[in-house]
């Protein structure tokens, strides 16, 4: 690897990392925007995240005097559990220059990390919100971790290999219209809507006990760690739906460092962002949320599928993607 | 020449360690201090040797001059004769793992049995527990099955010792007897195991049995395979031989305790290896590694969830052993189908990358496991008692502690970038590699394996959020978990040492991954360490196109981004922080009964898995007036073990029965039995004429 080499690669990661995290809070304001739409109202406009970020960021920070370092110290870990993710996966380039750091295991795991210490924050405060929060989180989180890991199994099996960007590299732009992907793919959607905490499993918008669940846990937040938090979740938004628009929607995505190819790519990757986003924001608004209880269903469901894609795929001898 | 003395060097320390603090056996202090520095000591001398064997130095044998000294005076016992101990590759690992667990738990015990200091005999503790780490090292290195199982039965009975050590409370006799009838059962097994070696080899010795391998009929393969299952299976604590160990761990010394969890159960891992891969290798039958596979997938999801059941810090422990040794042998299990597909050199790596996937996580799990368990005692040993719903705010207080048990908690939870996560996520490739197996059964079974053991992973995280969550964090339940004073630093030195290796074994295995796998080029004939190898960064599965991760560079870029994030956070200028009390939802003051409880974490888990656990509930309502107007509100919640409820109970049930059957005969009266024998010899000699 010559010098020039290593200067695109950390051009790339850089460029990777900054937009990520520029970018995430405008799929957030688009999504509310989206969602604003079709309630009929105006709404805040796309740009709002941003100036609720910086006005947290400004104010004072009040922590209850039960809490230890676990509070303090867990906005910081999840904002920078989300970032270093941002440079694991691919965004508009197959090739992910940090790829080597981490496959899509390591994802699901450090997401499960950022998990790990929020659940414990919300435990240090000695609100019973934030236990309700906590235990919800963590309860669901169960079920979503193996869903989540037989989708992925399932793009893996295909491709042999878990790294994300030999997975992307394996797929190709019909892909879609085998079932085994198909069904993968609904699976994961249900997953995503899940993982980001987004109705019908849980609702963003609320802080009514009966039914909050992400909200409760980071009740206790305030000023610049309930920005970082703010912010981390809108990157873990934007991750997921980069992962789905990569993995699942593949195609069009740049398979060589060359500026028009990367353009391309870029155009194409947004394209892509903004129309799940808007999808996830239409599903927000065309059902109700579910009963805390009736969530296992919802993810039981996607189960199934990515196991039927599994079972579909050993079916066609490996060659579900031949049959087209 | 050299790892032998060091090896007997060990051996010679744990048995004075068994013997001196007699001498002291007046001043407690004393004779504590005497036993576990020379435990320290040997397991020092143990790691070295084990080391050496592990780097290169040659496999070697020491024979037991006491037991040949016997042979040769007492000639009736010839099978005393070739009674010798070696320590090939598998053994050294075993070796290792024991010292590496016994060296910190040695320093931190100075400092626990200060608590037993005139209540209960410190002396015979010591002497216990040097006798107890001696056997497990015995087991180990055994090589003859004589001997094997007269240090197994040694092992099992210095344990037994232990876990009644406090035999004052009634509820640890219990423990002791289930741990003494579930262990002999296991025992029984193994004898019946080796009988039919015996039959075939003419000889305790394991060399001949080696060589027997392919004599057996398939019949005889099926009935080994079975007995050795269920022999190593109790010991291990292989669902449904679990029962004991929930019983037996809690009940025992902590320190002990982390012995019996770290390593005890593991020489049951031992002993699966050494028959299935060193015996028997090239008869392997592709369904026993299926068996073995379901049942220890079985194993993760039932220990797990019934230790998020569980409120008692050390029971709750001692499932996740349960969970564990599941994720042992699936990588066990694994191994044991690629390996039965002779000839095929793909699936002898898959078999090769499934044991280093195993045996990694036996050193993960004997690494942070034993680090819980020394964390656990450090607060029972404060907070006098083990139940979560009595702890709280610990965290405050004893700040080491909790630093040190959130370390164990997150590694268990195979969260990056701690060990657990490394040999889970060598596990899950293995898995993925194991779709490639030829057998549909295998191929359907192994995906609901991977997705099943992402489910205990993240339960477990569920379960250790709990755990840290209720006993650390918030406010102190009870009079006496606000009280406490952070441990001795004897004991802190222990943990700490044990929290190091945990983070070591995280961001380091390309360190000790080609250690293991000295091990399985010794068993199968193939080294794959160059293969996972390319950097002190990075390691990969078998082939770097598979996949790789870099625990290393990931835990680097986590605290590179770290000042990233810190910069940005502070974009908003300096840090105004105020103090003041948890918002009580307009009361003004929140007290402990408002916070959330242990059960109430649980409750969600209980409801979605409310099919496998069939939870009991008794509401007993007293009303007064009218039924509107109610007095007291009793409720009662009870989840029972389903196997010994519906398994061992029956089967006990029916053991009294026929017993009672017998009964009959066995009257109790001499002349009864006399007669007995005079009608014996009367038939024998009818017979016999």
């Amino acid at each position: 690897m010559n010098f020039a080499e290593i200067g695109l690669n950390v051009l790339v990661a850089l460029s990777q990392l900054i937009l990520f995290l520029l970018l995430a809070p405008l799929v957030t304001g688009w999504v509310r925007k989206v969602k604003a739409f079709m309630q009929n109202r105006s709404g805040p406009g796309v740009w709002q995240p941003y100036f609720d970020l910086v006005k947290l960021l400004r104010k004072e920070v009040v922590v209850s005097q039960t809490t230890s370092w676990i509070f303090t110290f867990t906005p910081y870990l999840v904002f920078t559990v989300m970032l270093a993710i941002g440079l694991l996966i691919p965004f508009y380039t197959s090739l992910v220059p940090l790829g080597f750091i981490g496959d899509a295991i390591a994802v699901i795991y450090l997401l499960a990390l950022a998990r790990f210490f929020t659940a414990l924050a919300g435990l240090d405060a000695a609100s019973a919100f934030g236990g309700l929060g906590s235990s919800r989180e963590m309860s669901l989180a169960a079920i979503i971790e193996p869903a989540m890991m037989l989708a992925i199994f399932t793009v893996a099996v295909r491709a042999g290999s878990t790294s994300l960007s030999t997975i992307v590299q394996h797929s190709g732009a019909w892909d879609l219209l085998a079932p085994p992907h198909l069904l993968a793919s609904i699976g994961f959607f249900i997953i995503v809507i899940a993982e980001t905490g987004r109705i019908p499993v849980d609702n963003p918008a609320t802080h009514l006990e009966l039914t909050m669940i992400h909200e409760a846990m980071i009740l206790e937040y305030s000023g610049r760690y309930l920005a970082l938090i703010e912010w981390a979740s809108s990157m873990k938004l934007l991750l997921f739906l980069t992962l789905l628009a990569n993995i699942f929607l593949p195609g069009g995505i740049a398979t060589q460092l060359t500026f028009g190819s990367i353009a391309i790519s870029l155009g194409i990757f947004l394209l892509k962002v903004l129309v799940l986003a808007t999808l996830v924001a239409l599903v927000e608004c065309s059902a109700a949320k579910l009963r805390l209880f009736r969530v296992p269903d919802l993810l039981a469901a996607s189960f199934v599928l990515s196991l039927l894609a599994l079972v579909l795929y050993f079916l066609l001898g490996g060659a579900g993607h031949a049959i087209l | 020449m050299t790892a032998q003395f060091y090896f007997g060097l060990s051996l010679v320390l744990y048995l004075a360690g068994a013997v001196f603090p007699i001498i002291w056996r007046s001043q407690p202090r004393r004779s504590s201090y005497a036993a576990h520095l020379l435990s320290a000591a040997a397991a020092v001398s143990g790691l070295i040797s084990s080391l050496l064997v592990l780097l290169g130095h040659p496999e070697f044998k020491v024979s037991v001059p006491v037991l040949s000294a016997l042979a040769d005076i007492v000639p009736s016992v010839k099978l005393f004769a070739g009674l010798s101990l070696k320590m090939d590759a598998l053994s050294a690992f075993f070796v290792l793992v024991i010292s590496l667990l016994g060296l910190p738990i040695s320093i931190y015990s100075l400092g626990y049995v200060r608590e037993y200091e005139g209540k209960k005999s410190v002396t015979l503790l010591g002497i216990l527990y040097n006798l107890f780490v001696l056997s497990m090292i015995l087991v180990v290195t055994a090589d003859n099955a004589l001997l094997f199982l007269i240090v197994w039965e040694l092992m099992s009975i210095v344990s037994y010792l232990l876990v009644i050590f406090e035999h004052d409370r009634p509820e640890n006799a219990h423990a002791g007897f289930v741990y003494l009838v579930m262990t002999h059962v296991g025992t029984a097994f193994l004898i019946l195991l080796f009988m039919l070696f015996l039959h075939q080899a003419g000889s305790f010795d394991f060399d001949a049995f080696r060589k027997v391998s392919g004599n057996f009929s398939d019949m005889a393969k099926t009935f080994l395979f079975v007995f050795a299952l269920i022999g190593f299976g109790t010991k291990a604590g292989l669902v449904p031989l679990h029962i004991w160990l929930p019983y037996a761990h809690p009940a025992a010394p902590s320190h002990i305790s982390a012995l019996m969890s770290g390593v005890m159960i593991k020489t049951a891992i031992y002993g699966i290896v050494r028959v299935f891969f060193d015996f028997l290798q090239p008869e392997l039958v592709w369904w026993w590694g299926l068996v073995v596979l379901v049942l220890a997938t079985i194993s993760t999801v039932w220990g797990v969830l019934y230790a998020l059941m569980e409120h008692d810090l050390k029971k709750l422990l001692a499932y996740h052993s349960v969970e564990n040794i599941g994720i042992i042998l699936i990588g066990i299990g694994l191994a044991m189908i690629g390996a039965s597909y002779k000839g095929d050199p793909n699936l002898t790596s898959l078999a090769a990358l499934a044991t280093i996937a195993g045996l990694y996580h036996l050193v993960n799990h004997a690494a942070f496991k034993s680090l819980l368990f020394l964390g656990a005692g450090a607060v029972i040993s404060q907070a006098h008692t083990r139940n979560i719903e009595e702890l709280g705010g610990l965290i405050k207080l004893m700040p080491w502690t909790a630093a040190f048990f959130l370390i164990g908690a997150v590694a268990i939870s195979a969260l990056p970038p701690l060990n657990g996560f490394v040999s889970e996520w060598l596990t899950f490739q293995a898995l993925l590699l194991g779709l490639g197996l030829p057998d549909v059964i295998v191929k359907l079974t192994v995906p609901i394996s991977a997705a099943l053991l992402a489910l205990s992973g993240a339960l477990a995280a569920a379960c250790f959020v709990k755990a840290f969550g209720i006993s650390f964090l918030g406010m102190p339940r009870s009079e006496h978990a606000g009280h406490v004073r952070e441990v001795s630093q004897t004991m802190r030195g222990g943990m700490g040492f044990l929290a190091l290796l945990c983070i070591l074994l995280g961001v380091l295995p390309m360190v000790f991954i080609p250690l293991i796998d000295r091990v399985t080029a010794s068993l199968l004939g193939t080294s794959i360490a160059s293969q996972m190898q390319f950097s002190l960064l990075m390691f990969a599965p078998l082939d770097h196109s598979l996949a790789n991760i870099s625990p290393l560079a990931l835990g680097l870029l986590l605290l590179l981004i770290l000042p990233i994030t810190l910069r940005l956070a502070h974009m908003g200028g300096a840090l105004h922080r105020r103090q003041t009390q948890t918002w009580g939802c307009g009361l003004p003051l929140l007290s402990p009964r408002m916070e959330y409880t242990a059960t109430g974490f649980s409750k969600p888990i209980r409801m979605i898995f409310q099919n496998i656990y069939q939870p009991r509930k008794e509401i007993e309502v007293e009303t007064d007036v009218s039924q509107y107007v109610r007095k007291r509100i009793r409720y009662k919640l009870q989840i029972e073990p389903h196997f010994e409820k519906y398994f061992y109970e029956p089967l006990s049930h029916f053991i009294l029965k026929v017993s009672g059957v017998f009964l009959r005969i066995q009257s109790g009266s001499v002349n009864i039995y006399l007669i007995y024998i005079l009608v014996t010899l009367l038939i024998l000699l009818l017979l016999v004429r």
